[in-house]
């Protein structure tokens, strides 16, 4: 667990020594922060107390901010050659995975912290349902979760941070449109299944407010699978 | 401590890249790893530290094979890659912090400053290691290496890339650390193994094709002694025949009429030194040259590794 977190502060520091988690997170407050307050189906609009267009907007800003976090977490690693200084150190794969994880995550939880003052507003403006807030945040760090598991393992097949990038881009779009169309232009078994796999339905029933275990094994498989395949990705350098 | 390389094999797809190769390093031993680009030094360096699994055979430290207790042996090994891969955008003291909280070291403020003390890199400590030069960044990957105070130092290519000074200087901090630690270097620098290390391993095409002290492989090269003689006072022809008559003598080529120039080949195991000279004697000539002929280990490296 040390080995975890020593990893996971020497990530944290990078990402903020390099300007890196700055300019995603004051694009990601601003991204949602104008489609929240100021342009198409923002709260005004709604006209009432609810953090629904912040989530909706997350939901979409979050899918492209996470994969150009996650780009360089292991694919830099391996084209620096720092990876073989790592793994000869008392460090398992797991460990490192999981440190990029750690990482990861908490540059999310601290992006969505910074929006605290749209909850606070909100509370001050109207009646805002607490516990759907709650949910709603819970959601979207799930979310994240499972797009950091997918993100580090496209970081983890590739030298290069471009291909990183667009390969997590393009396996987050099935999870998070793709397969929803699948589910509506199909019936019976197949239907279910692909609207099982669509992000949004997890997302969604989390964010109306009914925390499910059914959804929370869902996103906890993906971030699960994500590193899992990491790690075998990183292992293939004992195959023959 | 010791190590003991078994039966190791490693193949990447359909190459051999390390060949069945054993061999020992015992405790205190500098070990020079000499071989083309390409013959499995990198790859054997690699296994060692854990870094990769071998196809079959195993690697003994101390009795202890790798791959029980990964992470207990790790800390016993400072491994110094090819190339010296370091995080560009840390400062030197920053980077030494998190290597020495990896391997949980205890009084880790008062090791990193003995080993930027030791390195030499006191001036450059705060610098980000991307602004360094690469002889800096070199000792940046030594101090790295040795953070830990390892039994072990596993160092691929340690100079290479730097210039002739900054050569000397980390060769100067090798043969330091070397006195206390069992050190294997890989290299291609022919002078570098000569002037480092005790023993040298060649290894061509995944396999060893020679073990030894510098000496002992220039004496099996070449089996038989090699003299250059020059003679004064006698006819060539009538030096050359009587050169040809000593027992010891195997074979005589004239080099040169004009000095009376021969280069004498002894008969294998034999040599021919005291022959030749009492030859002169009696037959009051003088000697003006006897110069055994070293072979240089870039010939047997080449005459090693070229197949």
């Amino acid at each position: 667990m040390k080995t975890i977190w020593i990893i996971a502060k020497k990530e944290l520091a990078t990402y903020f020594d390099s300007l890196i988690a700055y300019v995603l997170i004051i694009l990601f407050l601003g991204f949602s922060g104008f489609f929240t307050w100021l342009y198409g189906t923002d709260i005004f609009l709604i006209g009432q107390a609810d953090l629904r267009p912040f989530f909706n907007v997350a939901y979409w800003t979050l899918f492209f901010f996470i994969p150009a976090l996650t780009m360089r977490s292991v694919s830099e690693e391996k084209s620096s050659g720092t990876i073989e200084l790592l793994l000869t150190k008392p460090v398992t794969d797991w460990q490192l995975v999981l440190g990029k994880y750690l990482a990861n995550i908490i540059v999310i939880f601290i992006a969505l912290a910074l929006t605290a003052p749209y909850v606070i507003t909100l509370a001050n403006i109207g009646n805002l349902d607490a516990g759907a807030t709650l949910l709603g945040y819970t959601g979207l760090l799930f979310m994240s979760s499972a797009y950091i598991g997918i993100g580090i393992y496209a970081s983890s097949i590739t030298k290069n941070q471009i291909v990183a990038f667009l390969t997590a881009l393009f396996i987050g779009l099935f999870f998070h449109i793709i397969f929803s169309v699948f589910a509506n232009n199909m019936s019976g078994g197949l239907a279910e299944m692909f609207s099982y796999l669509d992000m949004s339905t997890h997302f969604n029933s989390i964010s109306r407010g009914v925390l499910d275990t059914k959804d929370v094994f869902y996103f906890a498989s993906l971030t699960f699978l994500g590193l899992y395949f990491s790690v075998l990705t990183l292992s293939k350098r004992n195959l023959n | 401590m010791k190590i003991e390389v078994r039966e190791l094999t490693k193949r990447y797809g359909p190459q051999l890249a390390v060949d069945n190769i054993s061999f020992t390093v015992n405790t205190g031993e500098i070990v020079g790893f000499l071989g083309p680009n390409g013959a499995g030094k990198t790859t054997t360096m690699k296994i060692i530290t854990n870094f990769i699994a071998p196809t079959s055979g195993d690697v003994l430290i101390d009795g202890t094979s790798i791959r029980e207790q990964p992470n207990e042996i790790k800390r016993h090994i400072g491994y110094l890659p090819e190339n010296n891969p370091l995080y560009n955008d840390m400062p030197v003291i920053d980077y030494l912090r998190f290597v020495g909280d990896l391997l949980n070291l205890d009084n880790l403020t008062g090791r990193i400053k003995d080993v930027i003390e030791k390195v030499g890199l006191y001036d450059e400590k705060h610098k980000k290691i991307g602004e360094l030069s690469k002889g800096y960044k070199q000792r940046v990957g030594l101090a790295q290496a040795i953070i830990h105070d390892p039994e072990i130092l596993i160092l691929d290519e340690p100079t290479s890339g730097l210039d002739p000074n900054q050569i000397v200087e980390i060769r100067k901090l090798i043969r330091e650390l070397g006195k206390e630690k069992t050190v294997i270097l890989s290299t291609h620098i022919l002078p570098e193994v000569e002037a480092i290390t005790d023993r040298i391993l060649i290894i061509n095409k995944g396999k060893i094709v020679a073990d030894g002290t510098a000496e002992s492989l220039k004496t099996q090269a070449s089996e038989n002694e090699i003299l250059i003689v020059e003679i004064e006072g006698g006819t060539p022809s009538e030096i050359l025949s009587k050169l040809n008559e000593l027992p010891t003598v195997g074979k005589v080529d004239i080099m040169s009429r004009e000095g009376n120039k021969f280069e004498v080949t002894s008969r294998p195991g034999l040599s021919s030194r005291k022959d030749i000279f009492t030859l002169c004697v009696n037959n009051n000539w003088f000697l003006t040259q006897l110069t055994p002929v070293e072979r240089k280990l870039e010939d047997i490296f080449r005459q090693l590794t070229l197949n």
